[in-house]
């Protein structure tokens, strides 16, 4: 079935659980959506906030963080730091207006391949029906400007200042 | 690094059937910084890992991608190919092609699409990979053992036999721990001291074992193949060096009527004191807390009697220091203590079965050294409250053990065996006998533990009842028992002369202070952890140091000493090296940068991170950087992820590789 709009997914998961249930999913021949590009990280305790924001910038219209299980962690409480840091993170991007329903946080252990084409799957629907994140695209073109005050609104205020 | 060559498997047709393979070799040729790119059907094999060993030399290529399998799957193969093509391996990287593309999609325009994506991120990341080099840390092959019972009994032998230094701490004046005090064993009912003090005289004449008896563990640095351990040594007040264990000190010392802890306090012993006959080493220690000379200075007859002058009432304790390269944690188990409600415990005590305060109500380890040739009755098994013998024994399994609304939740393990073996000591003793037994079930998995069970019934007629008991109370000088058959659905009083109670196991008292000092995890109940339940049961996740015995969690002999020796032999394995080679992933800090908040101090689960002082010429303080530790640094990359100065940078995960992958978006 073709859709007006395929989105763009990145997903930023550990090595030594999610990574591996994506690997069964595969050796599963479980089909999902091809929209989702992984990048692999030690541990979900190595991603950096600004990793999400990067990628949001560079043109992904849904994340996905997911590592091991609570208590399950390959480095003890790498996730449980994770966790902790993207309950701070999220009142962040919420302030600075992203759509927290773009950002998705998940435990998918080495075992779960049919969780992780669900998450995946799921995620990849939502993020269709949301439609592009064009907020940073736009600040990118922005950050190019002319000069030209085309928009009457920003011309008033420039004439104000 | 702008010479990249990028391989495309095919395997065979699992990924060129979705994956138009020629397509993205097409497209890998047009990357910035790829100057080859070829597809062919089976990379892993002998042609295809020669094809790539060819193409680096011919096109002076400086980094791999392979776009394949999962790395999970062939990383090490084509690192090794990489490195045998003269290339750093840590510049070759995996495009997993398969797994998470050709397999689970089945458009194949989408399929091709995704991996020329997949390719192009690993190419951007290729290039901002660095050679790495295996970190190798030298291994000091000496090996601590904590705990000298059974368990690090076993361990400290089969180190020392295969040539070993063993480093043996014992925190009691002698070693031996729970299993001399035992009677006599399941399921053969094998004398234990017979079998284990001949161990324990084995250890202490090993010439490669040193022993430190009445000593404990102070601090631990260090880190895998380089602990410093500092242990205190307590002091005894007999110089072990003199003293000849002749025992007149013993005989002559007035204080005689200090409670016996080996005997659970049924006998006596003096101030000065071995804790029991066949002691290793047989050299008395004086318990300062009772000793007269230590009270009140007026006695001394002890050290007028020695004719060594080995009795030293000045003697300190004393601190000192070994450097190993393992350590095996083998500190065992106590009794649950039903006496008492444990004070800030979740654990609710038993106040309603009378122990403590019904004499003739007793645990399974007083029953031992009642039933033991060398316990406080010679063998002889008797009411501790008037020495009678009793006819009507009742024993109670389960005290503590699967209670989850008293708080301890697992179960013990070793109860039904024991207390089946008791029945039968019992009765082999006191022919003219009756034991009754409550129980809730019986768990007897072991090789010939069932048919011991069975004998305990058939043949030595202990009369099993099913179900639990409510109230244990005196009535004159008998001990009232109420429990419930749920067999045959009524309530059973029996009045008894002798109430056993196997209560749980516990680890011992203090293991969660010394699992800090070590930087290993335990669990609710204190017992510590293994690094994983099935595959890595005797190691514990913080590395070089192995676990054996009770302290993990309940266990019987036969499985303690399995354990035991699964320990030696992973100490043994990383022994056979004299240099620890592992993947250099580890975090390095920017001392440039580095503020020195120490956020990534406060992060690292394995203690990588360290103060590091940065001084001037002259000696004086300029500040405090932190320094990640290689040897112990595992490689989560926690640290980076938090340091507020992005100081810290974890090799082969950097900031500047991810961000090149993110910018392909």
């Amino acid at each position: 079935m073709k859709h007006d709009f395929e989105p763009k997914i990145v997903a930023f998961v550990c090595t030594w659980c999610t990574y591996a249930g994506a690997d069964l999913a595969g050796t599963s021949r479980m089909l999902y959506p091809s929209n989702v590009r992984v990048v692999k990280f030690p541990c979900t305790g190595r991603i950096d906030p600004v990793f999400i924001l990067k990628a949001f910038q560079k043109g992904a219209d849904g994340i996905l963080v997911s590592g091991c299980h609570p208590g399950d962690c390959h480095y003890m409480a790498g996730n449980f730091h994770a966790r902790r840091r993207f309950a701070v993170f999220r009142k962040l991007l919420e302030f600075i207006g992203v759509d927290l329903n773009r950002l998705e946080f998940s435990w998918v252990s080495a075992a779960e391949g049919g969780k992780w084409v669900e998450i995946v799957t799921e995620l990849t629907e939502k993020i269709r029906s949301m439609g592009p994140l064009t907020q940073f695209t736009d600040l990118n073109d922005e950050e190019q400007w002319s000069g030209a005050l085309s928009n009457p609104e920003l011309k008033a205020v420039y004439d104000q200042v | 690094m702008s010479r990249i060559g990028v391989f495309i498997c095919h395997c065979g047709e699992n990924i060129s059937r979705t994956v138009d393979v020629e397509q993205v070799a097409q497209a890998a040729r047009q990357m910035v910084g790829v100057t080859y790119a070829c597809d062919y059907k089976y990379m892993c094999s002998d042609p295809g890992q020669t094809l790539l060993k060819k193409a680096v030399a011919e096109h002076r290529l400086e980094g791999i991608v392979v776009a394949a399998c999962s790395p999970r799957m062939h990383e090490k193969t084509f690192r090794n190919a990489a490195q045998a093509a003269g290339l750093n391996p840590f510049l070759c990287e995996m495009a997993n092609i398969r797994e998470h593309c050709s397999w689970v999609h089945d458009d194949r325009v989408e399929a091709t699409a995704k991996a020329t994506d997949i390719v192009h991120m690993l190419v951007e990341r290729v290039r901002k990979n660095k050679k790495l080099i295996p970190i190798t840390v030298p291994v000091t092959k000496r090996a601590l053992i904590i705990g000298g019972g059974i368990a690090g009994i076993q361990a400290a032998l089969d180190i020392a036999d295969c040539g070993h230094q063993v480093v043996l701490v014992e925190r009691e004046p002698s070693i031996g721990g729970h299993m001399a005090m035992l009677s006599e064993t399941f399921p053969t009912l094998d004398c234990s001291q017979c079998i284990m003090t001949p161990r324990m005289v084995d250890v202490v004449n090993h010439p490669k074992i040193t022993l430190h008896t009445y000593s404990e563990i102070e601090s631990v640095d260090g880190y895998i193949g380089n602990f410093s351990i500092t242990i205190k040594k307590k002091a005894r007040s007999v110089d072990m060096a003199k003293c000849t264990g002749c025992g007149v000190c013993m005989e002559k010392c007035p204080q005689k009527k200090i409670p016996n802890e080996f005997d659970k306090n049924l006998g006596f012993r003096p101030a000065i004191y071995v804790p029991f006959p066949q002691a290793v080493p047989n050299t008395p220690v004086i318990d300062r807390e009772h000793c007269t000379k230590f009270i009140n200075g007026k006695c001394g007859v002890c050290q007028k009697v020695c004719g060594p002058g080995a009795v030293d009432y000045e003697q300190q304790d004393e601190l000192i220091v070994e450097q190993v390269g393992a350590i095996v944690v083998a500190t065992g188990f106590k009794l649950y203590d039903i006496t008492e409600k444990p004070k800030g415990s979740a654990i609710k005590g038993y106040g309603e079965f009378g122990h403590g305060k019904i004499p003739d109500v007793i645990d399974g380890l007083t029953f031992e050294r009642l039933a033991s040739a060398s316990g406080p009755t010679g063998g002889k098994i008797i009411r501790p409250s008037d020495g009678k013998e009793p006819k009507q024994v009742v024993f109670v399994q389960c005290v503590g053990s699967r209670a989850r609304e008293k708080g301890i939740s697992y179960c013990s393990k070793v109860c039904c065996m024991y207390t089946a073996k008791h029945t039968m000591l019992y009765k082999h003793k006191v022919h003219d006998g009756q034991a009754y037994v409550f129980f809730m079930d019986a768990r007897t998995p072991g090789k010939s533990y069932d048919e011991f069970w069975r004998r305990a019934i058939e043949e030595e007629e202990a009369v099993y009842i099913r179900g639990m008991v409510s109230r244990v109370y005196q009535k004159g000088d008998k001990v009232v028992v109420m429990g419930s058959d749920i067999a045959v659905g009524v309530q059973v009083e029996i009045e008894a002369d002798l109430v056993v109670l196997a209560t749980a196991i516990q680890p011992r008292d203090g293991a969660d202070t010394l699992a800090q000092k070590l930087g290993i995890s335990y669990d609710k109940y204190n017992f510590y952890s293994e690094a994983h339940a099935k595959l890595r049961p005797v190691e514990c996740a913080t590395a070089g140091i192995y676990l054996a015995g009770a302290c993990q969690g309940p266990k019987d002999i036969p499985d303690t000493v399995s354990q035991a020796s699964a320990a030696a032999a992973k100490v043994m394995t990383l022994f056979s090296k004299d240099q620890l080679e592992r993947e250099p992933i580890v975090a390095r800090v920017n001392e440039k940068f580095c503020v020195g908040c120490l956020a990534c101090k406060k992060v690292c689960a394995y203690g990588a991170v360290e103060e590091k002082e940065i001084r001037d010429r002259q000696g004086n303080l300029i500040r405090v950087v932190a320094y990640v530790n290689p040897g112990v640094c595992s490689g989560c990359g926690t640290c980076q992820a938090t340091c507020p100065s992005k100081s810290v940078e974890l090799d082969g995960y950097t900031d500047e590789q991810v961000m090149a992958m993110l910018e392909t978006l």
